[in-house]
């Protein structure tokens, strides 16, 4: 077995144990598709002061679990995920002192 | 003069496989674009929210959201990612014939979202909200058009990648060309889901 054979395998069997299954995928893709409806029912039904929270809440589990699952993040390495959550802690940072300056939340 | 030139060569065979950084380039600059992509989604939904109750006395977007066939158009971009992921575990294994069914798969539920989103556009502007009917359209329009202008790319993408591999030009050792491809199709998902939960259920 050549180097690059050899490489190849190791990626092939770093990729077989890291990746999660084609069901687990349909799992996580369930899971998501029930918080919506979750998000959904609140259109329908009062919950009062919660409300907001509980829709920020859901919408963060369903992003993170997307970019943690779908995009591989969880798996790959730690460089994309700096990359992409500093790009988007960044854009948090920025948008919410941005809001804060036209008084949004006044 | 032969053996300088020798390593120069085996090096440049090999620019595929090694990099600087020991990770594959496009997918960094794919991640730091995803990343930079942020600030542009970042500033147009702040000035959605700035903006979104500004009416000038005329109906805002809010006043004729169809929040049923939102929900639907929202679970089915939402399934479009796990055809994705699917598609990219297909050819990882090898199996190119099923990678093209679900890369077709998602290109079609991409089309059913972007075919959703023109039905909501003309139902607004049939019921008085246009592009310039207020600060508060403007903004809307602007936010989900350019979501919808991202998910059309991802789209004309997939439909490259279907071709690529239907021409027998993307097989197992080319999976990342798909992964990268994939990464924007989801990233496109992610940007929806705080758009759903931003623009149409929290309450003006």
């Amino acid at each position: 077995m050549t180097a690059t054979e050899s490489a190849a395998t190791t990626d092939a069997e770093h990729d077989a144990h890291e990746h999660p299954s084609d069901w687990a995928y349909v799992k996580i893709a369930l899971i998501l598709g029930a918080i919506t409806a979750l998000e959904v029912s609140t259109y329908y039904v009062s919950i009062g002061k919660v409300l907001i929270p509980s829709l920020l809440v859901m919408m963060v589990l369903k992003f993170w679990i997307v970019i943690m699952y779908f995009m591989h993040l969880k798996f790959d390495g730690k460089i994309f995920r700096q990359l992409f959550l500093g790009g988007l802690g960044l854009a948090a940072v920025v948008f919410v002192v941005t809001l804060s300056t036209f008084q949004f939340w006044a | 003069m032969a053996t300088a030139v020798a390593p120069a060569v085996l090096d440049e065979s090999h620019e595929e496989h090694r990099t600087a950084t020991g990770m594959s380039n496009t997918k960094l600059a794919m991640w730091i674009f995803l990343g930079s992509e942020c600030l542009l989604f970042g500033g147009l939904i702040s000035s959605y929210l700035l903006y979104k109750t500004r009416s000038n006395g005329t109906a805002v977007p809010t006043d004729v959201f169809d929040i049923p066939f939102t929900s639907v158009s929202s679970f089915v971009l939402l399934m479009s990612s796990m055809t994705m992921v699917l598609a990219l575990s297909a050819l990882r294994r090898g199996d190119e014939r099923l990678s093209r069914v679900w890369t077709i798969t998602t290109a079609m539920l991409g089309g059913v979202f972007i075919g959703g989103q023109v039905y909501e556009f003309t139902t607004f502007l049939r019921e008085g909200v246009g592009f310039t009917t207020n600060p508060a359209s403007s903004a809307f329009f602007t936010l989900t058009g350019f979501h919808g202008a991202h998910v059309a790319i991802g789209i004309t993408m997939l439909m490259s990648t279907f071709v690529m591999s239907s021409k027998g030009k993307l097989h197992q050792k080319q999976s990342e060309t798909l992964e990268i491809v994939g990464l924007y199709w989801h990233f496109v998902d992610v940007v929806w889901i705080v758009l759903f939960t931003v623009v149409y259920l929290v309450p003006a």
